[in-house]
């Protein structure tokens, strides 16, 4: 397998810096900046195609290619987790394209790519988390139109938006999206936060990193600058809320954080631990043990990631 | 059928005016040089057979089409009379979705299908920035009342709705921003008889109720007789002939209105 990708030749060199060619990048830039300038609005632009299929993250892909550095130490998360499919056939694609460092902790990163989550470590100013966006449009299944969906964004018609919570209440007695759930940006624009949980909104608003969303296949970019209030939508009478958690994460012990539902057995049982890997792992290096922390599951584990 | 009075009496204004509106499409004509005043509380019927351009002039007067010259004047809820065509598109769907409604002849043209009967009435609502869940469910089941459908309807889709239904949901839902000025397209086109005679009694009750003023298009002449004061009758995309309602069906002039008048099937 290693003689094949030798001969192939992708190790770098035949590759110009993080695989695309200056002029895309600058292109992407453009759009980049224009959606710092107007927060939340949706900028079209020329996506190219990628090495990789639509819905693997070739939008945050192509922005991350276009900020990303010789100096940058990049972080690539999938479902909060850095040792998914997705996050390490990412990470290897910069590394062979751009040879940048990489990393596995939130803080050390200097660029932060994500797909659905937002991580539990609180982002710094220098630092800027880029999301990988499915459907950008979060008036679309409401309005298959995208010249009227368009209109609507210009003219701030976002009545609509509301029917769809409406509905969520209506049907189920509360609102039900619990993921890519609108949000109202600086007062002017709505946006949906790409398909991560309803409990990463209150995140987003004010947030000290600059955060970047790129769409490939719908070809749209958008951005929410550093300070930026974002506003999750609701009723008066049926406000926002954060989803809770009964038990805290079986393995560090930490509470208010969004735990992954993992089945340990054909029995039933199951366990809930914390999305975000990373911080899991600093906690419990940190000492603190959840009620399966002794479980030999668990050492295995770590040593794997060890590695 | 003279609730027109007392609005008359204090609005004495036209709401609308419509002054020498031209559709072409290419060489031929849709409608032309069609002008009219229409007062607040006044139903209008325009009628006239397939392709003499009623449908044309209908989507002029509710900006769904451009017409090729000519102005529409509107009176909007501050008194100001403004050209239609000349309001930012902003303004003009602000009014179209407050100030106005269309009733459509096929109800899935004007529903959301896909959402509940509560949530269609409770769109307008939303859009003009209610937010209290409880308050738009409250005035939708109210207006679910008003015509006359079940309240334990309010969570279905209105594809599990029959056909009277659906075109007396898509009344509701036009009429919950209390519009002044409803455009209706053959609202009864489609619907069995004694389904249209119980549509058309619920309308011209809210209609007498409301105050509204209204534009309606059907070719469907009793229509005309119970509801509208006035009648437009066209013919070739021209007016031929207008007047009082009853005026013109019991004693028509032009030669193709006696036609018509004379077509109506006696059971």
């Amino acid at each position: 397998m290693t003689n094949l990708i030798e001969a192939q030749d992708i190790s770098g060199e035949h590759y110009n810096f993080a695989y695309l060619d200056e002029q895309t990048k600058r292109m992407i830039r453009r759009a980049i900046l224009k959606g710092i300038a107007i927060p939340g609005y949706q900028v079209p632009f020329a996506a190219r195609e990628m090495p990789m299929p639509y819905g693997w993250g070739t939008g945050g892909v192509q922005v991350t290619a276009a900020v990303i550095g010789k100096d940058d130490c990049l972080k690539m998360i999938d479902q909060g987790s850095d040792d998914t499919t997705n996050a390490v056939a990412l990470r290897n694609f910069f590394v062979e394209t751009t040879g940048v460092g990489t990393t596995t902790k939130t803080k050390d990163a200097s660029i932060i790519q994500t797909r659905h989550r937002i991580p539990e470590e609180t982002l710094t100013k220098d630092q800027v988390l880029v999301y990988q966006v499915p459907i950008p449009e979060p008036l679309r299944f409401l309005e298959p139109r995208e010249t009227e969906t368009r209109k609507m964004h210009a003219l701030e018609e976002y009545g609509l938006m509301h029917v769809k919570l409406y509905e969520d209440i209506a049907k189920f007695g509360h609102i039900a999206t619990a993921y890519a759930y609108p949000v109202m940006v600086q007062g002017r624009y709505v946006m949906d936060p790409s398909p991560t949980p309803k409990f990463d909104n209150p995140k987003m608003d004010q947030m000290e990193a600059l955060q970047l969303f790129g769409a490939g296949r719908e070809k749209r970019i958008y951005a929410i600058p550093p300070h930026t209030n974002v506003v999750s939508l609701d009723f008066e009478d049926h406000p926002f809320e954060v989803t809770k958690f009964e038990q805290p994460c079986a393995i560090c012990g930490a509470e208010n954080v969004y735990l992954d539902e993992v089945i340990l057995d054909n029995d039933g049982n199951r366990m809930f631990v914390c999305s975000d890997s990373d911080f899991c792992e600093d906690r419990r290096a940190a000492g603190h043990v959840g009620l399966l922390g002794t479980n030999p599951l668990d050492a295995d584990k770590t040593t794997e990631e060890a590695e | 059928m003279l609730t027109t009075d007392t609005h008359a009496q204090s609005e004495d204004l036209p709401l609308l005016q419509v002054s020498s509106t031209t559709k072409l499409y290419g060489d031929r004509i849709g409608c032309k040089d069609i002008s009219f005043d229409l007062y607040p509380g006044e139903v209008l019927v325009i009628v006239g057979e397939s392709g003499s351009g009623k449908t044309t002039l209908l989507n002029c007067l509710a900006t769904r089409l451009t017409p090729t010259s000519g102005s529409v004047n509107y009176r909007n809820r501050k008194g100001q009379m403004r050209n239609l065509y000349e309001m930012s598109e902003a303004e003009r769907r602000m009014l179209i979705r407050t100030d106005w409604g269309f009733v459509h002849q096929h109800p899935a043209d004007g529903l959301r299908m896909t959402v509940s009967a509560g949530a269609n009435v409770g769109e307008r609502l939303m859009a003009v920035g209610a937010r209290h869940y409880g308050n738009i469910r409250d005035t939708a089941t109210d207006w679910l009342g008003r015509v006359e459908i079940a309240e334990d309807r309010i969570d279905d889709d209105p594809r599990a709705f029959s056909g009277g239904m659906r075109q007396r949901l898509q009344i509701a839902r036009n009429l919950v921003t209390s519009p002044r000025l409803v455009f209706m397209d053959e609202p009864t086109g489609g619907l069995d008889v004694s389904v249209q005679a119980r549509l058309l009694d619920l309308l011209r009750g809210l209609v007498a109720d409301l105050g509204l003023s209204v534009i309606i298009v059907t070719h469907d002449l009793a229509v005309a007789r119970l509801l509208s004061h006035r009648i437009l009758v066209m013919r070739h995309g021209h007016v031929i002939e207008s007047g009082l309602t009853d005026q013109v069906l019991d004693d028509p002039q032009e030669s193709y209105t006696q036609l018509l008048v004379s077509s109506i099937l006696q059971p």
